[in-house]
């Protein structure tokens, strides 16, 4: 492991980031002040406090991990795209690095970006609800596992695609569905058994429950299982990066 | 001393089923330069792609100062640069900050008196804080060449490093790759401006549909392929070529007044006694005569055509 190089590229990730921090972070915080709007201000009076505590307070996990997610798959997919978009690629390529310090760098860029707009719509939703943490350790535990997780499958998405509008159909048609049935907005307990049974099989149910947990222990699923299915997904999502390195699919030639 | 680069029965099949590279195998040797010509499509951006782990061979092997470059990589890795032959730049990045980055990104830590001097000898110093969209595409390739040269590497590969650049920057690009020579770095380039290859060589390779049909010293190559040709102005103009002087490759021109015969050094040394004996014989005289040996783009063609 060559730390000044996994180092180089993140640096030169995370500049590229702060270049247009403006940007970066205004458009995550308006809509999540758009939510709070619209679900917490104008939906919530009229819905019940969910498991004792206010609708307010019950969606921000859920809000925080929407952007985690959406965030971590658009940062990673871009940031490894772009240099094959551009070619610029070749430079890694050519460089005396391996697979790890290419990930450690692109992945843990992108990983660190959504963590960062993570923590401000955390500080936006302070203005909106009074929040409790109870379990900071579990909560910063879920924040980094869900953005190491899904800035890696944003990377294979980034290695995968080969046109821009692939970069965005997976988001669109995988992840922000996935989010928004997987209990963001409301406990899964409340779907008919069917329905329920069926989010069992969303990832993203274990994250935003585990999430969820760490703030007011209201657990959609056990947090063992929120743990474990997440570490899984991290597992499979760090065996298929190194397949592609192994292999050099879409890398090389 | 063993070569520096060593290039063992290479061969690449793209995925689209292109035999782009087949069966190449060559010695490069350290501290040299050596030019790669060929036609386009020939190539050669392939065989320096797969030398540089840009792209995955189909079989052979390639060891460079005798690190195998997939197995011991890193190794292989640290010790080339490689210019390409496209203009791939991060144009939002200041000059500084991406040849910066390539040190760094080959695990060297910022060392600003050598990217100083590194940008001052390739004319980009005063261009160091600015955007690299903002730089011309002769600046671009320079940069590209600093980028390459950031890490101090002993091994230079360039893949057409003037194509775009004006003709006196082209002559101060071949003196930075002379000095770097001078050095003790291994070249490697490939253009289509065969002066250049001509001029700055000291081996030359031609590759052709994916072989390697030729490498040789480039003087050797010269003295042995080069065809002569031999002038003769004659003291009174002839009306037509007398019979007893009938040989392939002699032409009467220029109204009478002059003889061409042209020859090939290698086949027939003795073939400009015989001709200079006819003409004594046939009471041919001549006030002047001088040969001119064929360029390295006449034999290129040459071969490239068969
Ligand atoms: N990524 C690729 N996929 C499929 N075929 C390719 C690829 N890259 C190159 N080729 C083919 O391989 C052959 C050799 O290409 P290469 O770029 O090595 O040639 P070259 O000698 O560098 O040519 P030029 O002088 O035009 O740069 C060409 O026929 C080219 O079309
Ligand atoms: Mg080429």
């Amino acid at each position: 492991m060559n730390w000044l190089s996994a180092q180089t590229i993140f640096m030169a990730e995370m500049n590229r980031f702060f270049r247009t921090i403006g940007q970066s972070l205004i458009s995550p915080v308006i809509s999540t002040v758009l939510y709070f709007v619209v679900f917490g201000a104008a939906i919530g009076k009229q819905i019940n406090h969910i498991e004792g505590i206010s609708y307010g307070a019950f969606i921000v996990p859920g809000l925080i991990m929407l952007a985690l997610l959406t965030q971590s798959v658009s940062n990673a997919s871009f940031g490894i795209y772009f240099p094959r978009f551009s070619g610029t690629i070749y430079e890694y390529l050519a460089a005396p690095i391996s697979a790890l310090e290419m990930i450690v760098g692109f992945v843990g860029a992108a990983a660190a970006k959504s963590i960062i707009i993570g923590l401000v719509i955390l500080a936006t939703s302070w203005f909106f609800v009074p929040l409790e943490i109870r379990h900071p350790f579990w909560m910063i535990a879920f924040l980094l596992l869900t953005a190491i997780t899904f800035s890696l499958l944003g990377f294979i998405i980034g290695l995968w695609a080969d046109g821009f509008e692939k970069l965005q159909i997976i988001p669109l048609l995988i992840i922000t569905p996935l989010t928004f049935l997987g209990g963001s907005f409301y406990s899964i307990k409340v779907l008919p058994p069917f329905w329920h049974t069926l989010s069992l099989f969303n990832p993203v149910v274990y994250l935003v429950s585990g999430f969820r947990w760490s703030f007011n222990e209201v657990a959609d699923v056990n947090i063992a299982w929120s743990l474990g299915a997440t570490g899984l997904f991290l597992v499979l999502c760090l065996g298929i990066v190194t397949w592609i390195f192994k292999t050099g699919y879409r890398l090389k030639n | 001393m063993p070569s520096v680069i060593s290039v063992q029965n290479l061969s690449k099949t793209y995925a689209s089923g292109l035999k782009a590279l087949d069966d190449v195998s060559l010695e490069i040797e350290r501290g040299e330069i050596l030019a790669l010509l060929g036609p386009n499509g020939a190539g050669k951006t392939t065989l320096i792609s797969i030398i540089c782990g840009i792209v995955t061979k189909s079989s052979g092997s390639v060891t460079v100062d005798g690190h195998d470059n997939v197995t011991d990589f890193r190794a292989a890795r640290k010790l080339i640069g490689l210019v390409p032959q496209e203009l791939h730049l991060s144009i939002f990045e200041t000059v500084w900050d991406t040849v910066a980055f390539s040190r760094n990104l080959y695990g060297r830590e910022t060392n600003a008196a050598y990217l100083e001097e590194l940008l001052k000898k390739l004319s980009l110093w005063d261009k160091k804080d600015q955007k690299i969209m903002a730089l011309s595409g002769g600046m671009k390739r320079r940069l590209l060449i600093a980028k390459a040269l950031a890490h101090e590497p002993r091994i230079l590969f360039l893949d057409e490093p003037t194509a775009g650049v004006d003709v006196a920057l082209r002559q101060d690009l071949w003196n930075v790759v002379r000095a770097l020579r001078d050095t003790g770095v291994t070249i490697i380039l490939t253009t289509h401006y065969i002066e250049e290859a001509e001029d700055l060589a000291d081996r030359v390779g031609v590759i052709n549909q994916g072989k390697l049909i030729l490498i040789e010293d480039k003087k050797a190559l010269m003295r042995k392929m080069g065809q002569k040709r031999l002038t003769l102005e004659l003291a009174k103009p002839l009306a037509k070529l007398p019979k007893a002087l009938a040989r392939n490759g002699l032409a009467l021109l220029d109204g009478g007044r002059e003889l061409h015969y042209s020859y090939d050094v290698r086949s027939s040394k003795d073939s400009i006694a015989k001709l200079l004996a006819d003409l004594a014989k046939a009471n041919v005289t001549f006030n002047d005569l001088h040969t001119e040996q064929s360029s390295l783009e006449d034999i290129f063609l040459g071969l490239v055509k068969q």
